[in-house]
């Protein structure tokens, strides 16, 4: 009998208009799709989606996945304060928490993961639009949940027509930014997460 | 239906040439034997399965690719929340592939749009949600009557009336049943999957054509708008069915014919054949009539044809259920969150067991009534106040507890929910 094994459950969260669902989308198409894993996204759907908070979830295993909401939280990415107080006690004790810094000032723990992803993305690909690509980059680096090979494909084949190149440049900087603030925290892989991707 | 046949024969001549060869006795087939060719046969499936790419695609999208696998040339309807997908992917894909996407001023029209496609003998569907499908009901029981084959997509959102377009719900399983007027048999199924999103789109098709009925396809929000990997199945392995047309000539047609199967061939507006086609009761040629014995005739003909072919219209899935003493009946996203529980109960060593039916209406009877006679109690989780519930207790009918479990917030029924239930019943 399957119990189902283990899964991962990952929330994005930022303000309506940040690509949040996209980069859903995005992850969901890279575990799923190039991983071969097992893989269900879905989103706030809604009138909060315009303006206000927005939410997409994407849970991950490598097993078929019965319920397809995320409760417990194992990683959670937070691009505004508003989202990171509304979402941060879905996150298990012991969850990953990646923060934009550039809009979330007050930290519930000091063991998150920081990164000023607006700047980066304005700065460093030259397009804010790219923070959400670039977001993706970093929680992918930082977790493991997804390879880098399967996010670049993914980004490749979902990201609009045209802007595939500056796209591909911010997962690009968005890997290394990852793995630079993953090395500084000097903390072992989540051990659900390696787990998961060992098998 | 052509390569169907043609398989069959080529088993039949196979088997013919085999016979001399067991001529000495009837050729017995050890259990060992029977175990080896299930799994070559699985393998084969899987590897088939395996070679086959996969998609990432949501519930709505899926069912536009089943409807069009299915063979859909027309689509009528009124965009709605949160079935828009499917008039939006269906606006793109139908021209391109030389079918008909009409945006309509409204419901009622749409379902009239789509049963006239079908009388000229294109597959039709239409999607919409709860407000939708009320003003679908008056078109869908000329459908029934007339006998014109259709899809009606529904994926419910919280209702009465407007209710909350973006909340997922169960609440249009009664109406979709009882929802039209007058005494009538009706085919709803209900996926709870992205990929049965799509196969269950095809069934729809398939079981609308073969007994001429509109199909209603029960979704909800959840399932429409979650997007699941899937591999879409080849064709070989998406078996079409397409209504069965008139041999006769015209003059000998009788198109509302009693024939054995039940269901009398139809003839498209345009073939050749001229007859009349109402929402009164009619005779075997079309036309209305009062006498009593047509009447009758007519209208148990329409139940029968139905009724009399549960086993290839009723689905039920049972999981983890051979040693279960608690039963989950759950249908929809609502069975994703049951499964959960019954894997965290089982972790506990209760024992817990999940059925599931793919068919709502007609109701899986049967599996009530065996499951009631072997569990201690059926919890029955729905996204509404109770509705497959009565059906349940009335096919459990006493023999084992029948507990509901309700929710109408808004939000999907949470697995924790139900395991609290199966520890405390």
């Amino acid at each position: 009998m399957s119990v189902g094994g283990e899964r991962v459950k990952i929330r994005l969260a930022g303000s309506g208009g940040q690509g949040i669902i996209l980069a859903s989308i995005v992850l969901a198409e890279a575990s799923g799709i190039y991983d071969d894993r097992y893989v269900v996204q879905s989103q706030s759907y809604g009138p909060e989606a315009r303006g206000g908070n927005c939410k997409a979830e994407v849970v991950v295993s490598n097993h078929p996945i019965d319920f397809p909401k995320a409760i417990n939280l194992d990683i959670l990415l937070a691009l505004n304060q508003a989202s990171l107080d509304q979402y941060y006690y879905d996150l298990k004790p012991d969850g990953v928490l990646i923060v934009n810094t550039d809009s979330c000032r007050q930290l519930p723990v000091s063991s998150a993961y920081q990164l000023p992803m607006a700047t980066l993305a304005r700065e460093k690909v030259g397009l804010i639009q790219t923070m959400n690509i670039l977001s993706l980059g970093a929680l992918a680096a930082i977790t493991g949940i997804v390879s880098s090979k399967a996010l670049r494909e993914a980004v490749k084949t979902r990201a609009p027509k045209g802007t595939e190149e500056i796209n591909m440049t911010a997962v690009d900087i968005g890997l290394r930014e990852g793995k630079k603030a993953f090395e500084k925290m000097n903390r072992k892989r989540h051990e659900k997460i390696s787990r998961l991707i060992q098998m | 239906m052509a390569k169907k046949t043609a398989g069959k024969t080529a088993k039949k001549k196979k088997k013919t040439r085999k016979k001399p060869e067991s001529a000495i006795g009837p050729r017995v087939v050890s259990d060992e034997e029977e175990k080896a060719v299930v799994k070559l046969r699985k393998r084969a499936k899987n590897k088939r399965k395996e070679s086959r790419p996969a998609v990432l695609l949501s519930g709505n999208e899926a069912c536009v690719m089943g409807a069009l696998a299915a063979g859909v040339g027309f689509f009528a309807g009124y965009p709605i929340t949160p079935a828009t997908e499917i008039a939006e992917l269906l606006s793109q894909e139908l021209p391109a592939r030389g079918g008909t996407f009409i945006q309509m001023e409204d419901e009622i029209s749409s379902m009239a749009a789509i049963i006239g496609a079908s009388i000229a003998g294109i597959k039709a569907m239409t999607a919409t949600s709860g407000p939708g499908f009320s003003l679908m009901q008056e078109n869908l029981g000329f459908s029934i009557i007339a006998e014109i084959p259709c899809v009606v997509v529904n994926v419910m959102r919280g209702g009465p009336s407007t209710g909350t377009p973006t909340s997922p719900s169960q609440g249009d399983v009664m109406q979709a049943r009882w929802g039209t007027h007058g005494e009538h048999s009706i085919i709803v199924l209900s996926p709870n999957s992205v990929e049965e999103a799509y196969t269950l789109t095809v069934k729809a098709f398939n079981l609308s054509e073969k007994y001429r009925t509109p199909v209603i396809l029960l979704l909800d929000e959840v399932i429409a708008h979650m997007r699941e990997k899937i591999h879409l199945p080849s064709e070989e392995d998406t078996p079409v069915f397409n209504r069965v047309k008139p041999t006769v000539p015209p003059e000998w047609y009788e198109p509302y014919e009693d024939t054995p199967s039940l269901v009398p061939p139809m003839a498209a507006f345009g073939d050749g054949y001229r007859y009349h086609i109402t929402g009164l009761v009619h005779d075997t040629h079309g036309f209305p009539t009062n006498k009593q014995n047509e009447i009758k005739a007519h209208l148990l003909r329409l139940r029968s044809k139905i009724e009399k072919n549960r086993r290839e219209i009723v689905m039920v899935e049972s999981e983890m259920i051979d040693d279960a003493r608690i039963a989950v009946f759950a249908y929809g996203s609502v069975s994703r969150a049951a499964r959960r529980a019954i894997v965290l109960a089982r972790s506990t060593g209760r024992k817990a067991g999940l059925v599931r039916p793919k068919t709502l209406w007609p109701f899986p009877e049967v599996a009530i009534e065996q499951l009631a006679a072997h569990v201690d109690v059926i919890i029955v989780p729905e996204m509404n106040l109770g509705q497959i519930v009565r059906e349940v207790e009335r096919k459990a009918a006493g023999k084992c507890r029948v507990v509901p479990l309700n929710r109408i917030d808004g939000k999907l029924i949470s697995p924790e929910e139900i395991l609290r239930e199966i520890l405390e019943v």
